[in-house]
């Protein structure tokens, strides 16, 4: 009944992925608690991006968009996990992973 | 002779550079030897230019260096030895020398003498440089080479603020004549274009007339020039009005007074208006303001000095009272005596004030001559020099004194005989003067030698004679006190009328004609020939100044010795009077209402309004503040935290992209 109603197309998901990215921005800039939090978001904004590429290789009926999509989320998850391990040496240092406490660069 | 000339001159600026670079590593010894000796080779070698320039008229003009040429403007490096220069030469190298030697003694327990002993070299070789020059730039030299070692010298104790607040007096009352200078010489090279004496003299009577424009105001241009120069020779002869500086200078150690603030330095300025003669001769003015200043300082300082307690303050204001005769005798155009006064008085000033440094050195320093008295028998060497000097200033004849202050006050009378007014006014002035000269020299020698011995017992007990190297140099100048008179007045003839002995270096109008360039001519100077009717003078004021100085020496005689009580007496009677001399008739303090504290006040105001609010306010400090507020809030952008600078570069990042895209558009 929908389908007849609204036919899924470029557009939708798009506007999933623009929303799914905004939220990770919004993940990196609101978020005044954990680093683990800042690093899920920025696997979102990958996340979002990759619906990008995949929309637009179906609509364009070209498959490098998907390719493009596997390595994005090779390096995502190697980006993941140097970040769980930065994260980890971090927590060694100072005791704490909290957004608020890593202020170092402070002028 | 141009190479002893300037050995002479220079061996005093050797001896202070070689001294003065090693004041800390030189032995004392060495320094004593080094500068007494090339003082003494260079009074030697004075006598011997003495004799040649001043004795056979042999002018010596030599010729050294460039030192200034810029335009028409050139001043050059020239010792220009005449008569007047000779007898100078004499009086400073051999006062010097004498002096040099004097410290060794005298100065004998300080830490400081290699300094001591450069001081006074390079103030000596300052001091020749002022006499030997040849033009005003070069006088200018010296003249501020002498204020130079005389702030060293009177500072010479720097951990003494009283002798640090005397040489910053001396040297700041000093500027104000200076300033005056200065603009002398401003406006004689204005006038005549050149700074050279040969010049301005050859020039003088062309200019004579001339006027010049100052504050929309004509001004008769020679008169303007002398009296600039007057001011200059007034701060540094210490005449009334700028006077203040010389007492205060008794900071300084007994030879630095004997040398600089009695023989030498504060004769430059009679020095220098006899050397300007010329100039002076042709302002009946300046020559007026002269006469009169020497006369008014010359009554001053006698009637402050008669009351003073400090034995160095009363040979302070005679010296300023001395200079005073000088200066009025070249106000009545009688410069010969005055630089004839100069001369003897260099002699036995600086031994009256050698004989003090020997009395105090004896008394354990002391200075105030209330604690002394009765020490003639333990000291009977210094005694006696102090009784030559004394007679020798009150004008007993055959001393030095008499020949000079005689020329002088008969000069006065002749000028004020033949209608100078201030001539008049000087003579009853230096009569006066001579009076109280003498009770006060008289009132020194009776409290310090006589009466009944007023110091504890102790330091009764330790007075004892000076050493031979203090007593020698007084002995000399006791000879040089007893003589110069009789030989400047009888074998050189020094004051005589027709100035042979000058050579030209002083000049005297005297009824004398000049052409106009339109044909007519005109007596430019309708003056008598004062030195000539000095001869003519009735017997009464011939004999007066040994009247007067008979006066003054039996009033001192009863209020000192045979009434001891009779000074105080009429120190009660007379109480304001005592009290506005004792004071100095309070010009330090006139001074201080006037000028010093208006100007601390002033400061004050530009140094807390100008100084701290505008110009830190607003310069330094304030770029300074504002730098760094701006800082404190820029720098609260670097909050340190990663997503603030994420979130800054997104923004970025989003801005230069859509600026891109409507840019293209």
């Amino acid at each position: 009944m929908f389908s007849e109603l609204i036919e899924i197309g470029l557009i939708h998901y798009l506007a999933v992925g623009a929303i799914m990215f905004t939220l990770g921005i919004c993940g990196i800039f609101l978020n005044r608690k954990n680093v683990i939090t800042i690093l899920m978001s920025i696997e979102l904004m990958l996340l979002a991006i990759n619906i990008n590429f995949v929309a637009f290789s179906v609509y364009l009926n070209d498959l490098v968009g998907q390719i493009f999509t596997l390595f994005i989320l090779t390096v995502a998850a190697a980006e993941a996990a140097i970040g769980l391990a930065i994260i980890v040496i971090y927590y060694r240092n100072r005791g704490n992973i909290s957004v608020e406490d890593i202020n170092q660069m402070k002028g | 002779m141009e190479f002893i000339i300037q050995l002479l001159v220079f061996l005093p600026l050797l001896a202070a550079i070689v001294v003065g670079l090693s004041t800390q590593s030189i032995d004392q010894i060495k320094a004593e030897v080094i500068t007494s000796g090339s003082l003494i080779i260079s009074a030697i070698l004075s006598a011997f230019v003495f004799y040649k320039v001043g004795i056979q008229g042999q002018t010596q003009i030599v010729e050294m260096a460039d030192w200034i040429t810029s335009g028409t403007f050139s001043a050059k490096w020239t010792l220009r030895v005449d008569a007047l220069t000779a007898v100078m030469l004499v009086v400073v190298t051999w006062v010097s020398a004498l002096v040099h030697v004097y410290s060794i003694g005298y100065m004998h327990h300080d830490k400081h003498v290699p300094r001591f002993m450069a001081y006074l070299s390079l103030f000596t070789f300052f001091m020749l440089m002022l006499v030997t020059s040849d033009n005003l730039i070069q006088l200018f030299l010296g003249w501020e080479g002498v204020g130079l070692c005389s702030y060293l010298l009177i500072g010479f104790w720097y951990t003494k603020p009283s002798a640090n607040a005397a040489a910053i007096k001396a040297f700041l009352v000093n500027r104000v004549g200076d300033f005056g200078f200065a603009l002398g010489i401003f406006a004689v090279y204005l006038m005549f274009d050149s700074v050279q004496f040969s010049v301005i003299f050859a020039k003088a009577t062309e200019i004579n007339g001339a006027t010049v424009e100052f504050l929309g105001e004509q001004y008769d241009a020679i008169t303007l020039i002398c009296l600039l120069l007057f001011v200059g020779a007034m701060g540094k002869s210490a005449q009334l009005g700028l006077h203040t500086w010389l007492p205060d200078a008794m900071e300084g150690p007994t030879p630095v007074s004997a040398l600089i603030h009695a023989a030498t330095m504060v004769t430059a300025g009679v020095f220098m208006v006899a050397r300007c003669s010329p100039l002076f001769e042709l302002s009946q003015v300046a020559l007026n303001v002269v006469t009169f200043v020497g006369a008014a300082t010359c009554f001053f300082a006698a009637t402050v000095a008669i009351t003073q307690n400090d034995i160095k303050r009363v040979i302070a204001y005679s010296t300023c009272s001395q200079l005073g005769y000088m200066f009025f005798a070249c106000g009545v155009s009688a410069y010969s005596a005055g630089v004839f006064h100069l001369m003897t008085h260099g002699f036995f000033k600086a031994l009256l004030f050698l004989g003090a440094g020997s009395v105090i050195h004896a008394m354990s320093n002391e200075q105030d001559m209330r604690k002394m008295g009765g020490i003639y028998k333990k000291i009977p060497l210094t005694y006696a020099m102090m009784l030559i000097g004394t007679l020798a200033i009150v004008g007993v004849p055959p001393f030095a004194g008499y020949f000079s202050k005689d020329a002088i006050l008969e000069s006065a009378y002749a000028a004020g005989h033949a209608g100078n007014w201030f001539g008049e006014f000087a003579f009853w002035v230096g009569i006066t003067a001579a009076t109280l000269t003498s009770f006060y020299s008289w009132r020194l020698i009776f409290l310090t030698f006589h009466g009944k011995p007023r110091a504890s017992e102790k330091t009764m007990e330790r007075i004892h004679e000076s050493p031979k190297v203090m007593t020698i140099p007084l002995i000399i100048l006791a000879i040089g006190a007893i003589f110069a008179g009789f030989i400047g007045y009888k074998s050189l003839h020094m004051v005589d009328s027709d100035l042979e002995f000058w050579n030209g270096s002083i000049v005297m109008l005297a009824e004398q004609g000049v052409d106009n360039p339109d044909g007519t001519s005109e007596i430019v100077s309708s003056k008598i020939n004062v030195l000539e009717e000095a001869h003519h003078v009735p017997e009464w004021v011939k004999r007066s100044p040994l009247v007067v100085g008979l006066i003054g020496f039996i009033f001192a005689y009863l209020c000192y010795i045979k009434l001891p009580g009779l000074a105080g007496v009429i120190a009660y009677f007379l109480k304001p009077i005592y009290i506005f001399l004792y004071n100095k008739w309070y010009f330090d303090e006139l001074y201080d209402l006037l000028f010093v504290r208006p100007a601390k006040r002033i400061g004050l105001i530009l140094w807390n309004i100008g100084d701290v609010i505008i110009i830190d306010g607003f310069g330094p400090n304030g770029i300074a503040t504002l730098v760094k507020a701006i800082s404190i809030r820029v720098s609260k952008f670097q909050s340190g935290y990663v997503y603030h600078y994420a979130f800054v570069m997104l923004i970025g990042l989003v801005g230069i992209i859509s600026w891109y895209i409507y840019a293209r558009v």
